[in-house]
Protein backbone atom coordinates (compact mmCIF):
# COMPACT_ATOMS: atom_id res chain seq x y z
CA UNK A 1 0.00 0.00 0.00
CA UNK A 2 1.50 3.28 -1.10
CA UNK A 3 0.18 6.70 -1.86
CA UNK A 4 0.07 7.43 -5.60
CA UNK A 5 2.50 10.10 -6.74
CA UNK A 6 1.75 13.77 -6.30
CA UNK A 7 3.31 17.20 -6.61
CA UNK A 8 4.69 18.05 -3.22
CA UNK A 9 4.63 21.66 -2.07
CA UNK A 10 6.29 22.86 1.10
CA UNK A 11 5.39 26.50 1.78
CA UNK A 12 7.24 28.40 4.51
CA UNK A 13 4.60 31.12 4.92
CA UNK A 14 0.84 31.03 5.28
CA UNK A 15 0.51 33.43 2.36
CA UNK A 16 2.41 31.06 0.08
CA UNK A 17 0.33 28.12 1.29
CA UNK A 18 -2.88 29.97 0.43
CA UNK A 19 -1.52 31.04 -2.97
CA UNK A 20 -0.68 27.49 -3.95
CA UNK A 21 -3.98 26.21 -2.57
CA UNK A 22 -5.88 28.78 -4.64
CA UNK A 23 -3.84 27.95 -7.75
CA UNK A 24 -4.30 24.15 -7.57
CA UNK A 25 -7.33 22.34 -8.94
CA UNK A 26 -6.92 19.19 -6.89
CA UNK A 27 -4.86 19.78 -3.78
CA UNK A 28 -4.95 18.53 -0.22
CA UNK A 29 -3.39 20.05 2.83
CA UNK A 30 -1.12 17.80 4.89
CA UNK A 31 -1.04 18.59 8.60
CA UNK A 32 -0.23 15.66 10.94
CA UNK A 33 -1.23 13.12 8.30
CA UNK A 34 -3.00 10.89 10.82
CA UNK A 35 -6.25 10.90 8.85
CA UNK A 36 -4.99 11.93 5.42
CA UNK A 37 -2.14 9.44 4.98
CA UNK A 38 -4.27 6.36 5.73
CA UNK A 39 -6.67 7.42 2.98
CA UNK A 40 -3.72 8.01 0.64
CA UNK A 41 -2.16 4.66 1.57
CA UNK A 42 -5.40 2.97 0.53
CA UNK A 43 -5.66 5.28 -2.47
CA UNK A 44 -9.05 6.48 -1.36
CA UNK A 45 -7.49 9.91 -1.90
CA UNK A 46 -5.22 10.47 -4.91
CA UNK A 47 -4.55 14.19 -4.84
CA UNK A 48 -2.54 15.87 -7.59
CA UNK A 49 -0.92 18.28 -5.14
CA UNK A 50 -0.06 17.79 -1.48
CA UNK A 51 0.60 21.03 0.43
CA UNK A 52 2.62 20.17 3.52
CA UNK A 53 2.12 22.73 6.30
CA UNK A 54 5.00 21.43 8.43
CA UNK A 55 7.08 24.58 8.07
CA UNK A 56 4.30 26.97 9.06
CA UNK A 57 5.55 27.78 12.55
CA UNK A 58 3.21 30.76 12.51
CA UNK A 59 0.31 28.28 12.95
CA UNK A 60 1.93 26.54 15.91
CA UNK A 61 0.93 28.32 19.14
CA UNK A 62 -1.29 28.30 22.19
CA UNK A 63 -2.39 31.69 23.50
CA UNK A 64 -4.51 32.32 26.54
CA UNK A 65 -6.00 35.77 26.89
CA UNK A 66 -9.14 37.86 26.51
CA UNK A 67 -11.21 35.03 27.95
CA UNK A 68 -10.19 32.64 25.18
CA UNK A 69 -7.75 29.79 24.59
CA UNK A 70 -6.51 30.15 21.00
CA UNK A 71 -4.75 27.32 19.28
CA UNK A 72 -2.93 27.59 15.96
CA UNK A 73 -4.07 24.99 13.43
CA UNK A 74 -0.66 23.27 13.27
CA UNK A 75 -0.34 22.84 17.03
CA UNK A 76 0.00 19.14 17.83
CA UNK A 77 -2.83 17.68 19.89
CA UNK A 78 -0.36 16.29 22.42
CA UNK A 79 1.30 19.67 22.89
CA UNK A 80 -2.02 21.27 23.79
CA UNK A 81 -2.76 18.40 26.15
CA UNK A 82 0.52 19.05 27.98
CA UNK A 83 0.21 22.83 28.10
CA UNK A 84 -0.07 24.06 31.69
CA UNK A 85 -1.59 27.43 30.80
CA UNK A 86 -4.31 25.89 28.65
CA UNK A 87 -5.01 23.37 31.39
CA UNK A 88 -5.47 26.10 33.99
CA UNK A 89 -7.69 28.15 31.68
CA UNK A 90 -9.85 25.30 30.44
CA UNK A 91 -9.22 21.78 31.78
CA UNK A 92 -11.93 20.36 29.54
CA UNK A 93 -9.57 20.67 26.58
CA UNK A 94 -7.12 18.18 28.03
CA UNK A 95 -9.80 15.78 29.21
CA UNK A 96 -11.27 15.79 25.70
CA UNK A 97 -7.94 15.29 23.95
CA UNK A 98 -6.90 12.32 26.08
CA UNK A 99 -9.85 10.50 24.51
CA UNK A 100 -8.57 11.08 20.97
CA UNK A 101 -6.84 8.00 19.59
CA UNK A 102 -3.53 7.05 21.23
CA UNK A 103 -0.51 9.12 22.32
CA UNK A 104 1.47 8.06 19.23
CA UNK A 105 -1.31 9.48 17.03
CA UNK A 106 -1.73 12.65 19.10
CA UNK A 107 2.02 13.29 18.97
CA UNK A 108 1.57 13.90 15.23
CA UNK A 109 -2.10 14.85 14.84
CA UNK A 110 -2.89 18.56 14.90
CA UNK A 111 -5.74 20.66 16.23
CA UNK A 112 -6.53 22.00 12.75
CA UNK A 113 -6.35 18.56 11.14
CA UNK A 114 -8.93 17.06 13.45
CA UNK A 115 -11.29 20.02 13.01
CA UNK A 116 -10.92 20.29 9.22
CA UNK A 117 -11.36 16.53 8.91
CA UNK A 118 -14.76 16.98 10.64
CA UNK A 119 -15.46 13.40 11.59
CA UNK A 120 -18.75 13.54 13.56
CA UNK A 121 -17.35 10.83 15.84
CA UNK A 122 -14.32 12.94 16.71
CA UNK A 123 -13.93 14.51 20.12
CA UNK A 124 -12.34 17.86 19.29
CA UNK A 125 -15.10 19.11 16.94
CA UNK A 126 -17.55 18.26 19.73
CA UNK A 127 -15.54 20.29 22.24
CA UNK A 128 -15.54 23.31 19.92
CA UNK A 129 -19.28 22.96 19.31
CA UNK A 130 -20.22 22.44 22.95
CA UNK A 131 -18.25 25.48 24.10
CA UNK A 132 -19.53 27.57 21.17
CA UNK A 133 -15.96 28.08 20.08
CA UNK A 134 -14.77 29.90 16.99
CA UNK A 135 -12.75 28.80 13.98
CA UNK A 136 -10.68 31.16 11.89
CA UNK A 137 -10.24 30.57 8.18
CA UNK A 138 -7.93 32.40 5.84
CA UNK A 139 -8.13 32.53 2.05
CA UNK A 140 -7.01 34.80 -0.79
CA UNK A 141 -9.57 37.41 0.24
CA UNK A 142 -8.56 37.49 3.91
CA UNK A 143 -9.53 36.10 7.27
CA UNK A 144 -12.94 35.30 8.66
CA UNK A 145 -14.30 33.76 11.86
CA UNK A 146 -16.82 30.97 11.77
CA UNK A 147 -18.78 29.92 14.87
CA UNK A 148 -18.21 26.22 15.56
CA UNK A 149 -21.97 25.67 15.47
CA UNK A 150 -21.90 26.68 11.78
CA UNK A 151 -18.52 25.23 10.81
CA UNK A 152 -19.46 21.55 10.76
CA UNK A 153 -21.95 20.98 7.95
CA UNK A 154 -22.00 17.23 7.40
CA UNK A 155 -19.79 14.13 7.73
CA UNK A 156 -16.27 15.22 6.68
CA UNK A 157 -17.74 18.52 5.41
CA UNK A 158 -17.04 21.98 6.78
CA UNK A 159 -17.79 25.60 5.94
CA UNK A 160 -14.21 26.07 4.65
CA UNK A 161 -14.06 27.24 1.04
CA UNK A 162 -11.82 25.18 -1.28
CA UNK A 163 -9.20 27.95 -1.29
CA UNK A 164 -9.27 28.55 2.46
CA UNK A 165 -7.12 27.12 5.19
CA UNK A 166 -8.11 26.70 8.79
CA UNK A 167 -5.66 28.79 10.79
CA UNK A 168 -6.97 28.89 14.35
CA UNK A 169 -9.44 27.35 16.77
CA UNK A 170 -10.54 29.13 19.93
CA UNK A 171 -12.62 28.12 22.92
CA UNK A 172 -13.62 30.25 25.91
CA UNK A 173 -11.88 29.77 29.24
CA UNK A 174 -14.07 28.26 31.94
CA UNK A 175 -15.54 30.45 34.66
CA UNK A 176 -14.11 30.12 38.18
CA UNK A 177 -15.94 27.25 39.86
CA UNK A 178 -17.47 25.97 36.62
CA UNK A 179 -17.71 22.18 36.47
CA UNK A 180 -16.59 20.27 33.39
CA UNK A 181 -16.23 16.73 32.06
CA UNK A 182 -15.74 14.68 28.92
CA UNK A 183 -16.76 11.03 28.93
CA UNK A 184 -17.00 8.54 26.14
CA UNK A 185 -17.70 4.91 25.51
CA UNK A 186 -15.51 3.12 23.00
CA UNK A 187 -15.16 -0.59 22.38
CA UNK A 188 -11.42 -0.29 22.87
CA UNK A 189 -9.58 2.56 24.59
CA UNK A 190 -8.48 5.09 21.98
CA UNK A 191 -10.87 3.94 19.27
CA UNK A 192 -13.45 6.28 17.84
CA UNK A 193 -16.25 6.22 20.39
CA UNK A 194 -19.75 4.76 20.09
CA UNK A 195 -20.68 8.09 21.67
CA UNK A 196 -19.00 10.78 23.75
CA UNK A 197 -20.30 13.70 25.77
CA UNK A 198 -18.76 17.04 26.73
CA UNK A 199 -20.37 19.14 29.45
CA UNK A 200 -19.89 22.21 31.60
CA UNK A 201 -22.01 23.24 34.58
CA UNK A 202 -22.16 26.61 36.27
CA UNK A 203 -24.10 26.82 39.52
CA UNK A 204 -25.29 30.21 40.77
CA UNK A 205 -25.32 31.54 44.37
CA UNK A 206 -28.96 30.37 44.64
CA UNK A 207 -27.81 26.77 44.21
CA UNK A 208 -29.39 26.45 40.77
CA UNK A 209 -27.70 25.73 37.48
CA UNK A 210 -27.15 29.06 35.77
CA UNK A 211 -25.53 27.65 32.64
CA UNK A 212 -25.19 24.15 31.25
CA UNK A 213 -23.43 23.33 28.01
CA UNK A 214 -23.68 19.85 26.52
CA UNK A 215 -22.62 18.30 23.27
CA UNK A 216 -22.03 14.82 21.91
CA UNK A 217 -20.02 13.02 19.26
CA UNK A 218 -20.87 9.86 17.37
CA UNK A 219 -24.62 10.38 17.28
CA UNK A 220 -25.34 12.54 14.22
CA UNK A 221 -23.81 13.70 10.94
CA UNK A 222 -22.20 16.63 12.76
CA UNK A 223 -21.06 17.16 16.35
CA UNK A 224 -24.38 17.52 18.16
CA UNK A 225 -25.45 20.18 20.65
CA UNK A 226 -27.76 18.73 23.26
CA UNK A 227 -29.81 21.91 23.58
CA UNK A 228 -32.86 20.20 25.07
CA UNK A 229 -30.70 18.90 27.90
CA UNK A 230 -29.21 22.34 28.39
CA UNK A 231 -32.69 23.83 28.68
CA UNK A 232 -33.87 21.15 31.07
CA UNK A 233 -30.90 21.71 33.37
CA UNK A 234 -30.78 25.50 33.38
CA UNK A 235 -32.62 27.08 36.30
CA UNK A 236 -32.93 23.84 38.23
CA UNK A 237 -31.10 22.58 41.30
CA UNK A 238 -28.49 19.98 40.31
CA UNK A 239 -28.98 16.42 41.47
CA UNK A 240 -28.92 12.78 40.39
CA UNK A 241 -32.59 12.78 39.41
CA UNK A 242 -32.21 15.83 37.21
CA UNK A 243 -29.11 14.35 35.59
CA UNK A 244 -30.92 11.07 34.91
CA UNK A 245 -33.80 13.01 33.36
CA UNK A 246 -31.31 14.87 31.16
CA UNK A 247 -29.97 11.50 29.98
CA UNK A 248 -33.46 10.44 28.94
CA UNK A 249 -34.03 13.70 27.06
CA UNK A 250 -30.74 13.23 25.20
CA UNK A 251 -31.85 9.92 23.63
CA UNK A 252 -33.76 11.66 20.84
CA UNK A 253 -30.64 13.49 19.69
CA UNK A 254 -29.32 10.25 18.16
CA UNK A 255 -30.04 10.50 14.46
CA UNK A 256 -27.47 8.13 12.91
CA UNK A 257 -28.91 4.82 11.86
CA UNK A 258 -27.65 1.33 12.67
CA UNK A 259 -24.15 0.46 11.52
CA UNK A 260 -22.31 -2.84 11.40
CA UNK A 261 -21.33 -2.69 15.06
CA UNK A 262 -23.97 -0.56 16.78
CA UNK A 263 -27.73 -0.25 16.54
CA UNK A 264 -29.45 3.08 16.95
CA UNK A 265 -31.30 1.81 20.02
CA UNK A 266 -28.02 0.82 21.65
CA UNK A 267 -26.44 4.16 20.86
CA UNK A 268 -29.42 5.94 22.43
CA UNK A 269 -29.00 3.82 25.52
CA UNK A 270 -25.26 4.56 25.68
CA UNK A 271 -25.83 8.28 25.21
CA UNK A 272 -28.38 8.47 28.03
CA UNK A 273 -25.92 6.82 30.39
CA UNK A 274 -23.04 8.99 29.25
CA UNK A 275 -24.98 12.24 29.71
CA UNK A 276 -25.87 11.23 33.24
CA UNK A 277 -22.33 10.15 34.05
CA UNK A 278 -20.72 13.22 32.50
CA UNK A 279 -23.01 15.57 34.44
CA UNK A 280 -22.23 13.77 37.68
CA UNK A 281 -18.52 14.09 37.06
CA UNK A 282 -18.87 17.75 36.07
CA UNK A 283 -20.84 18.35 39.29
CA UNK A 284 -17.99 16.96 41.43
CA UNK A 285 -15.83 19.76 40.01
CA UNK A 286 -18.30 22.60 40.52
CA UNK A 287 -16.90 25.15 42.96
CA UNK A 288 -13.56 23.37 43.18
CA UNK A 289 -10.69 25.86 42.85
CA UNK A 290 -8.42 25.15 39.91
CA UNK B 1 14.56 32.18 0.44
CA UNK B 2 11.58 31.29 -1.70
CA UNK B 3 8.32 30.99 0.19
CA UNK B 4 7.47 27.63 -1.31
CA UNK B 5 9.41 24.65 -2.61
CA UNK B 6 7.58 22.47 -5.11
CA UNK B 7 8.67 18.98 -6.12
CA UNK B 8 7.21 17.51 -9.31
CA UNK B 9 5.79 13.96 -8.96
CA UNK B 10 8.93 12.32 -10.38
CA UNK B 11 11.36 14.70 -8.71
CA UNK B 12 13.24 13.37 -5.69
CA UNK B 13 13.09 15.16 -2.36
CA UNK B 14 16.36 15.52 -0.49
CA UNK B 15 15.92 14.58 3.13
CA UNK B 16 18.42 15.10 5.92
CA UNK B 17 17.37 13.12 8.93
CA UNK B 18 19.16 11.73 11.95
CA UNK B 19 18.45 8.01 12.34
CA UNK B 20 19.54 6.36 15.59
CA UNK B 21 22.05 9.13 16.13
CA UNK B 22 23.61 8.95 12.65
CA UNK B 23 23.03 11.69 10.08
CA UNK B 24 21.45 10.34 6.89
CA UNK B 25 21.02 12.24 3.63
CA UNK B 26 18.82 10.60 1.01
CA UNK B 27 16.95 11.36 -2.18
CA UNK B 28 13.47 9.91 -1.92
CA UNK B 29 10.18 10.05 -3.81
CA UNK B 30 7.86 12.49 -2.02
CA UNK B 31 5.28 9.73 -1.57
CA UNK B 32 7.67 7.36 0.24
CA UNK B 33 6.52 6.38 3.72
CA UNK B 34 8.98 6.52 6.61
CA UNK B 35 8.31 2.82 7.32
CA UNK B 36 9.36 1.83 3.79
CA UNK B 37 12.38 4.12 3.91
CA UNK B 38 13.63 2.60 7.14
CA UNK B 39 13.12 -0.97 5.97
CA UNK B 40 14.01 -0.78 2.29
CA UNK B 41 16.59 1.98 2.06
CA UNK B 42 18.30 1.70 5.43
CA UNK B 43 17.76 -2.02 6.00
CA UNK B 44 16.33 -1.32 9.46
CA UNK B 45 13.81 -4.13 9.26
CA UNK B 46 13.11 -4.08 12.99
CA UNK B 47 10.34 -1.59 12.24
CA UNK B 48 7.47 -3.88 11.25
CA UNK B 49 4.60 -3.05 8.97
CA UNK B 50 1.20 -4.51 9.78
CA UNK B 51 -1.86 -2.53 8.82
CA UNK B 52 -0.40 0.58 7.17
CA UNK B 53 -3.22 2.74 8.44
CA UNK B 54 -2.22 3.54 11.97
CA UNK B 55 -4.20 0.92 13.85
CA UNK B 56 -1.80 -1.86 14.84
CA UNK B 57 1.20 0.07 16.16
CA UNK B 58 3.79 -2.39 14.75
CA UNK B 59 5.56 0.42 12.88
CA UNK B 60 5.94 2.72 15.91
CA UNK B 61 9.23 4.67 16.00
CA UNK B 62 10.23 7.87 17.76
CA UNK B 63 10.27 11.16 15.88
CA UNK B 64 12.04 13.88 17.86
CA UNK B 65 11.85 11.64 20.91
CA UNK B 66 8.13 10.91 20.74
CA UNK B 67 6.37 7.73 19.59
CA UNK B 68 4.80 8.03 16.14
CA UNK B 69 3.49 5.77 13.37
CA UNK B 70 6.09 5.45 10.63
CA UNK B 71 3.37 4.18 8.25
CA UNK B 72 1.50 7.49 8.60
CA UNK B 73 4.53 9.69 8.00
CA UNK B 74 6.19 10.63 4.73
CA UNK B 75 9.99 10.50 4.94
CA UNK B 76 9.89 14.03 3.56
CA UNK B 77 8.10 15.13 6.72
CA UNK B 78 11.09 14.04 8.81
CA UNK B 79 13.54 16.36 7.07
CA UNK B 80 15.57 18.05 9.80
CA UNK B 81 14.20 15.73 12.49
CA UNK B 82 15.55 12.79 14.43
CA UNK B 83 14.18 9.27 14.18
CA UNK B 84 14.86 6.42 16.55
CA UNK B 85 13.98 2.84 15.71
CA UNK B 86 14.11 -0.36 17.74
CA UNK B 87 17.67 -0.87 16.46
CA UNK B 88 18.58 2.31 18.34
CA UNK B 89 17.18 1.23 21.72
CA UNK B 90 20.19 -0.69 23.06
CA UNK B 91 23.44 1.11 23.94
CA UNK B 92 26.30 1.01 21.44
CA UNK B 93 28.08 -1.57 23.64
CA UNK B 94 25.08 -3.89 23.38
CA UNK B 95 23.62 -3.21 26.83
CA UNK B 96 19.90 -3.69 26.45
CA UNK B 97 17.44 -0.88 27.12
CA UNK B 98 15.27 -1.47 30.24
CA UNK B 99 12.31 -2.16 27.97
CA UNK B 100 14.23 -4.82 26.06
CA UNK B 101 15.43 -6.43 29.28
CA UNK B 102 11.91 -6.42 30.68
CA UNK B 103 10.34 -7.96 27.56
CA UNK B 104 13.00 -10.68 27.65
CA UNK B 105 12.66 -11.38 31.38
CA UNK B 106 8.87 -11.41 31.33
CA UNK B 107 8.52 -13.44 28.11
CA UNK B 108 6.43 -10.61 26.69
CA UNK B 109 6.60 -11.91 23.13
CA UNK B 110 5.77 -14.99 21.14
CA UNK B 111 6.08 -14.49 17.38
CA UNK B 112 7.65 -11.06 17.98
CA UNK B 113 5.88 -9.28 15.16
CA UNK B 114 4.36 -6.64 17.42
CA UNK B 115 7.39 -6.39 19.73
CA UNK B 116 9.42 -3.57 18.18
CA UNK B 117 6.34 -1.33 18.03
CA UNK B 118 5.42 -2.19 21.61
CA UNK B 119 8.94 -1.51 22.83
CA UNK B 120 9.10 1.89 21.14
CA UNK B 121 5.69 2.81 22.54
CA UNK B 122 6.68 1.69 26.04
CA UNK B 123 10.07 3.41 25.84
CA UNK B 124 8.21 6.63 25.00
CA UNK B 125 5.83 6.03 27.87
CA UNK B 126 8.69 5.61 30.35
CA UNK B 127 10.12 8.94 29.28
CA UNK B 128 6.82 10.55 30.26
CA UNK B 129 5.65 8.69 33.33
CA UNK B 130 7.61 7.49 36.33
CA UNK B 131 4.67 5.90 38.16
CA UNK B 132 4.16 2.80 36.04
CA UNK B 133 6.03 0.40 38.33
CA UNK B 134 3.13 0.69 40.77
CA UNK B 135 0.30 1.43 38.31
CA UNK B 136 -2.66 -0.94 38.13
CA UNK B 137 -3.16 -3.23 35.16
CA UNK B 138 -6.01 -1.17 33.76
CA UNK B 139 -3.87 1.95 33.57
CA UNK B 140 -1.12 0.05 31.79
CA UNK B 141 -3.57 -1.57 29.40
CA UNK B 142 -4.94 1.85 28.50
CA UNK B 143 -1.46 3.22 27.95
CA UNK B 144 -0.56 0.41 25.55
CA UNK B 145 -3.93 0.25 23.84
CA UNK B 146 -2.47 1.71 20.64
CA UNK B 147 -0.55 -1.49 19.97
CA UNK B 148 -2.04 -4.80 18.97
CA UNK B 149 -0.61 -8.25 19.75
CA UNK B 150 -2.17 -11.34 18.20
CA UNK B 151 -0.24 -13.88 20.27
CA UNK B 152 0.40 -13.15 23.90
CA UNK B 153 -2.96 -12.15 25.31
CA UNK B 154 -1.14 -9.11 26.74
CA UNK B 155 -0.63 -10.52 30.28
CA UNK B 156 3.12 -10.74 29.96
CA UNK B 157 3.32 -7.45 28.13
CA UNK B 158 1.59 -5.73 31.06
CA UNK B 159 4.09 -7.39 33.41
CA UNK B 160 6.95 -6.26 31.18
CA UNK B 161 5.78 -2.65 31.29
CA UNK B 162 5.88 -2.75 35.10
CA UNK B 163 9.26 -4.44 35.08
CA UNK B 164 10.63 -1.94 32.56
CA UNK B 165 9.42 0.88 34.80
CA UNK B 166 11.21 -0.70 37.78
CA UNK B 167 14.40 -1.16 35.81
CA UNK B 168 14.41 2.38 34.50
CA UNK B 169 13.63 3.80 37.96
CA UNK B 170 16.63 1.84 39.31
CA UNK B 171 18.75 3.26 36.53
CA UNK B 172 17.43 6.70 37.52
C1 LIG C 1 -5.61 4.57 14.62
C2 LIG C 1 -6.24 5.93 14.65
C3 LIG C 1 -7.22 6.21 15.60
C4 LIG C 1 -7.80 7.46 15.64
N1 LIG C 1 -8.75 7.68 16.60
C5 LIG C 1 -9.30 8.90 16.69
C6 LIG C 1 -10.26 9.19 17.69
O1 LIG C 1 -10.60 8.35 18.54
N2 LIG C 1 -10.80 10.43 17.72
C7 LIG C 1 -10.43 11.40 16.82
O2 LIG C 1 -10.94 12.51 16.89
N3 LIG C 1 -9.52 11.17 15.88
C8 LIG C 1 -8.95 9.95 15.79
N4 LIG C 1 -8.02 9.74 14.82
C9 LIG C 1 -7.68 10.82 13.86
C10 LIG C 1 -6.61 11.75 14.43
O3 LIG C 1 -7.13 12.46 15.52
C11 LIG C 1 -6.08 12.74 13.40
O4 LIG C 1 -4.92 13.28 13.96
C12 LIG C 1 -6.94 13.92 13.03
O5 LIG C 1 -8.25 13.58 12.69
C13 LIG C 1 -6.35 14.63 11.82
O6 LIG C 1 -5.34 15.47 12.21
P1 LIG C 1 -4.01 15.55 11.37
O7 LIG C 1 -3.27 16.74 11.85
O8 LIG C 1 -3.31 14.28 11.39
O9 LIG C 1 -4.58 15.92 9.92
P2 LIG C 1 -4.31 15.32 8.47
O10 LIG C 1 -4.52 13.87 8.45
O11 LIG C 1 -3.02 15.84 7.95
O12 LIG C 1 -5.50 16.06 7.70
C14 LIG C 1 -6.85 15.69 7.90
C15 LIG C 1 -7.74 16.46 6.93
O13 LIG C 1 -7.81 17.83 7.29
C16 LIG C 1 -7.31 18.66 6.24
N5 LIG C 1 -6.56 19.74 6.88
C17 LIG C 1 -5.58 19.57 7.83
N6 LIG C 1 -5.15 20.77 8.27
C18 LIG C 1 -5.89 21.71 7.61
C19 LIG C 1 -5.91 23.14 7.65
N7 LIG C 1 -5.12 23.84 8.48
N8 LIG C 1 -6.79 23.77 6.84
C20 LIG C 1 -7.60 23.07 6.01
N9 LIG C 1 -7.62 21.73 5.93
C21 LIG C 1 -6.78 21.05 6.73
C22 LIG C 1 -6.49 17.75 5.38
O14 LIG C 1 -6.42 18.21 4.07
C23 LIG C 1 -7.24 16.44 5.50
O15 LIG C 1 -8.34 16.44 4.65
C24 LIG C 1 -7.40 8.48 14.73
C25 LIG C 1 -6.42 8.22 13.79
C26 LIG C 1 -5.84 6.97 13.73
C27 LIG C 1 -4.78 6.69 12.71
S1 LIG D 1 1.65 -0.55 10.27
FE1 LIG D 1 1.65 1.42 11.10
S2 LIG D 1 0.17 1.24 12.64
FE2 LIG D 1 -0.01 -0.67 11.64
S1 LIG E 1 3.99 -11.64 19.85
FE1 LIG E 1 2.99 -12.19 18.04
S2 LIG E 1 1.84 -10.42 17.60
FE2 LIG E 1 2.61 -9.98 19.54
Amino acid sequence: MKPSSFRYAVPTTLRAAIDIRAASEDSVVLAGGQSLIPTMNFRLANPEVVIDLRKLDELNYIRVGGGMVRMGAMTRQRVVEEDAEALAANPLIRETLTNVAHPAIRNRGTIGGSLAHADPSAELPTLLTTLRGTLTAQGPSGRRSIPATEFFEFIFTTALEPDELLVEAAVPVLEPGEGWAFTEFARRHGDYAVAGVAATLLVGPDGRISRARLGACGIATVPALLTECEELLTGNAPGDELFAAAGQVARDAVTVSDDSATTKAYRRHVLAGLVERTLKTAMTRVGVPR
Amino acid sequence: MSEVTVFEPDEPVVVEVEVNGEPVTAEVPSRMLLSDFLRQRLGLTGTHVGCEHGVCGACTVHIDGRPARSCLTLVAQTDGRSVRTVEGLACADGTLHPVQRAFKECHALQCGFCTPGFMMAVAGLLDERDDLATADDETIREEISGNVCRCTGYMNIVSAVKRAAELSNERG
